[in-house]
C-alpha cells in the first residue's frame, strides 16, 4: 500500500533452493502454483465483529492483503453534530464496546475543559477505578481468547469466568454491564453503592490469581510459545508511524503511556503504577504486556479504594449545557490504545464537530504490511493479538 | 505553561516562513501553515522535531449547517450559530486538513493544520512520510471531497463505492433528521416541581 519499499516480517527470509528437492519431490510439478484470492471474513472468530481480509495467498504464504472495513460503519462523527453533548455520550459508549466506561471519559472532559469546570477528586477517583476496571474486564477477554485462537479451549473459559465478576462490579455501581453512560459532564451520575469497596477488593484478588492462572497456563505454554514467538513482528519506529498505540506499541518496545506521560488526567497522577514493555514486538509480547497490565491495574483499583476520597460526586453546572467557544484535543490511554477526541464548539448545546480518534482503526492499518509473508495460520494468531473491536475501527 | 512557549518556538523556528499562525486549543498547540508546506512540514516534523508518532488526520468544514425544523424557544435541537466563524489559527475560507503528530519520547504533540480550497480540494499527502497517513486520507477523501496528492489509491473506506457526496460536509443532510425531525420540546418530559426556570440553576 505504501510507496517505500519495505522488508519483508522478520523471521520469513526462506532461502527457495532449499526447498528445490520438496518440490521435486511432489507429483504435481507441473501444477501452477500461481495466487489464490482467499476472502477471511466478515464473519470471521478472530475478528471481533465484522472485518473482511482480502488475501492474496501464493500456496500457504500471504503475498498482500487488504483489510476491508466499513461493515460496520455508523458515521457517529456525523450523528455528533445533530446531538447536544449530554446525548453524545450515549453514542460514544459504543465505539469500543468492550471498554465503554473508558470512551466516555476523553470526550467528558473535552467539553469539562471547554466549560471550565472540574469534576471533584470523588468523581475523578471513582472514574479512574471505572476506566482501569474496563481494562481489566477488556483484557481478561483477550487473555482467555487468544489461547482459542491457538487451540487452546481452556483459558477462554477462565477468562470469561473471571470477566463476569468483574462486569458484575460495573454493573453494580453504574447500572450496565457493558453500556454505563454513567459519565456526566462535571462529575457522574451516582454515588457507589453499598459494599462495593468491599466486594471490589476481592474480585481484584480473583483477577491476581487469574493472571498467574494465565501466567503458567498460556504464557508458559511451550504450544503457545511455538505459535506467537516471533511471528508479526512489528518494529517500534514503524509502529508509531502506522499510528500504532497502547500495549501494541508497548509490545514493540516503546515506552510510552498516556496514563504516566501524556497531560495529567484522572486520579492517575496520585497513583504508583509501572509501565510495561516488552523489546520482541512479538504477537507472544504483546500478550505478556497486557498480562502484566492486567495485574498492574489490579493493583491500581486496589491503591484507588485505599485513598477514595469522600465528598461530592458532582461539580455545579447548569442544567442545560451550552459549552464556550473553542477546541480542545483531550486523549487517553484506553484499554485498546489512545482514544482522543477534538472537540470543536461554537457556544451552542451541542458540539459543532468531534473528530474520534480511536485506537484500532490505526493499529489495523498496519495490516497490510505484517501480514505479508506470513503463513495463513497466522494470520488468525496475529489479527488475535492486536486486539481490536471492530466498532473501535468503524465508528 | 513555559513547555509549550518552548515547544512553539522549536517548532516554528523548523518551519520557518512556512507557519501562517499558531495558537493554543487548551493546552495543544495548534500550527497552521501555509497548504504548499504540507507535506514539508510532515517531514519536518518527523525527521527534525522527533514527531514519530502519527495521531490522526482529519478534516472540517467551517460552514454552518442548515438547522432543519427549528421551534422558536427550544434547546434541546442543539442549534449551531448562523455565521461563519474559524478556529484556533484561523482560515481562509471554509475547508480545512489538521492532523495531530506526537513524539513518543519526549511526550509532546502538535496539531497542524492547513487551508482546503473550496473550489479545487486539493491537499498534498503525508503517505511517504507517516504510512499510517493511508486509511486517515481515504477517510477524508471520502467524508470531504479532500484529493490528496500523492496518495498511492484513493478508495472508499467506509462507504460503499458506488456512494455519491460526502457525508461530513455541512451541506450534506442527515436523512434520518429530514424525513423524522428531532422530537424536540414535544419529547421532553417536565421535571418534578414544574419549574420552568431551565437554564439558570445549577443542578443538584
Amino acid at each position: 500500500m505504501s510507496t517505500t519499499e519495505q522488508p519483508m516480517t522478520p523471521g520469513f527470509e526462506v532461502d527457495p533452493a532449499a526447498f528445490r528437492h520438496l518440490a521435486d519431490a511432489q507429483v504435481n510439478v507441473e501444477l501452477d502454483t500461481g495466487d489464490m484470492i482467499l476472502n477471511m471474513g466478515p464473519q470471521h472468530p478472530a475478528t471481533h465483529g465484522t472485518l473482511r481480509l482480502v488475501v492474496r495467498l501464493d500456496g500457504e504464504r500471504v503475498v498482500a492483503a487488504d483489510p476491508v472495513i466499513g461493515y460496520m460503519h455508523r458515521g457517529y462523527e456525523k450523528l455528533t453534530e445533530f446531538r447536544t453533548y449530554p446525548q453524545v455520550t450515549t453514542l460514544i459508549n459504543r465505539i469500543d464496546w468492550l471498554s465503554s466506561f473508558a470512551n466516555e471519559v476523553p470526550f467528558v472532559h473535552a467539553a469539562e475543559q471547554l466549560m471550565e469546570i472540574e469534576a471533584p477528586p470523588r468523581a475523578q477517583y471513582i472514574r479512574t477505578a471505572l476506566t482501569e476496571l474496563s481494562r481489566i474486564a477488556t483484557f481478561l477477554l483477550f487473555l482467555g481468547e487468544m489461547g482459542l485462537q491457538v487451540g487452546a479451549l481452556t483459558p477462554a473459559f477462565y477468562g470469561f469466568r473471571d470477566r463476569e465478576h468483574v462486569l458484575n462490579l460495573i454493573e453494580a455501581a453504574t447500572g450496565g454491564r457493558f453500556h454505563p453512560n454513567f459519565n456526566r459532564i462535571g462529575g457522574l451520575k451516582d454515588d457507589l453503592p453499598w459494599g462495593w469497596i468491599a466486594e471490589t477488593r476481592n474480585v481484584m484478588k480473583i483477577v491476581l490469581d487469574a493472571c498467574d492462572v494465565f501466567e503458567d497456563l498460556v504464557v508458559g505454554n511451550e504450544i503457545f510459545q511455538a505459535r506467537t514467538r516471533s511471528i508479526g513482528i512489528i518494529p517500534g519506529e514503524l509502529g508509531a508511524s502506522y499510528g500504532v498505540s497502547g500495549s501494541n506499541l508497548r509490545a514493540s518496545g516503546v515506552d510510552w503511556d498516556l496514563r504516566r506521560d501524556g497531560a495529567p488526567y484522572l486520579a492517575y497522577p496520585d497513583l504508583d503504577f509501572r509501565v510495561f514493555t516488552h523489546p520482541d514486538g512479538d504477537s507472544f509480547s504483546r500478550y505478556w504486556v497486557r498480562l502484566q497490565e492486567t495485574r498492574e491495574s489490579a493493583r491500581m483499583v486496589l491503591q484507588l479504594l485505599d485513598g477514595m476520597p469522600a465528598g461530592p460526586i458532582m461539580a455545579k453546572v447548569p442544567r442545560i449545557i451550552k459549552v464556550p467557544e473553542g477546541e480542545a484535543w483531550v486523549e487517553t490511554e484506553n484499554p485498546l490504545g489512545q482514544m482522543g477526541y477534538y472537540v470543536v464548539s461554537k457556544g451552542a448545546t451541542g458540539p459543532f464537530r468531534v473528530k474520534i480518534r480511536s485506537a484500532s482503526f490505526s493499529n489495523v492499518s498496519i495490516l497490510p504490511w505484517m501480514l505479508r509473508g506470513v503463513y495463513v495460520p497466522d494470520v488468525v494468531t496475529i489479527l488475535a493479538s492486536l486486539y481490536f473491536i471492530l466498532g473501535d475501527i468503524d465508528r | 505553561m513555559a513547555d509549550l512557549a518552548t515547544l512553539t518556538s522549536r517548532i516554528t523556528d523548523a518551519l520557518g516562513d512556512a507557519v501562517v499562525d499558531q495558537g493554543e486549543a487548551r493546552g495543544t498547540l495548534v500550527v497552521r501553515v501555509r497548504p504548499d508546506a504540507w507535506r514539508s512540514t510532515a517531514e519536518i516534523a518527523r525527521r527534525s522535531l522527533g514527531f514519530d508518532y502519527l495521531s490522526f488526520i482529519a478534516g472540517i468544514d467551517w460552514m454552518p449547517a442548515p438547522v432543519v425544523g427549528l421551534v422558536e424557544g427550544d434547546t434541546s435541537t442543539p442549534a449551531q450559530p448562523s455565521d461563519m466563524t474559524f478556529g484556533v489559527g484561523g482560515s481562509a475560507g471554509r475547508f480545512q486538513v489538521f492532523a495531530h503528530v506526537q513524539s513518543t519520547a519526549q511526550h509532546t504533540g502538535v496539531t497542524f493544520r492547513t487551508d482546503v480550497d473550496e473550489a479545487d480540494p486539493r491537499v498534498e499527502s503525508w503517505v511517504s512520510v507517516y504510512p499510517g497517513a493511508d486509511w486517515h486520507e481515504r477517510e477524508c477523501w471520502e467524508m470531504y471531497g479532500f484529493v490528496f496528492e500523492g496518495h498511492p489509491s484513493l478508495r472508499h473506506l467506509y462507504l460503499p463505492s458506488e456512494f455519491e457526496g460526502h457525508p461530513l460536509r455541512k451541506d450534506f443532510p442527515l436523512l434520518a433528521r429530514e424525513v423524522k425531525p428531532w422530537p424536540g420540546l414535544t419529547d421532553v418530559e417536565p421535571m418534578p416541581g414544574g419549574d420552568d426556570e431551565a437554564g439558570e440553576e445549577g443542578a443538584a
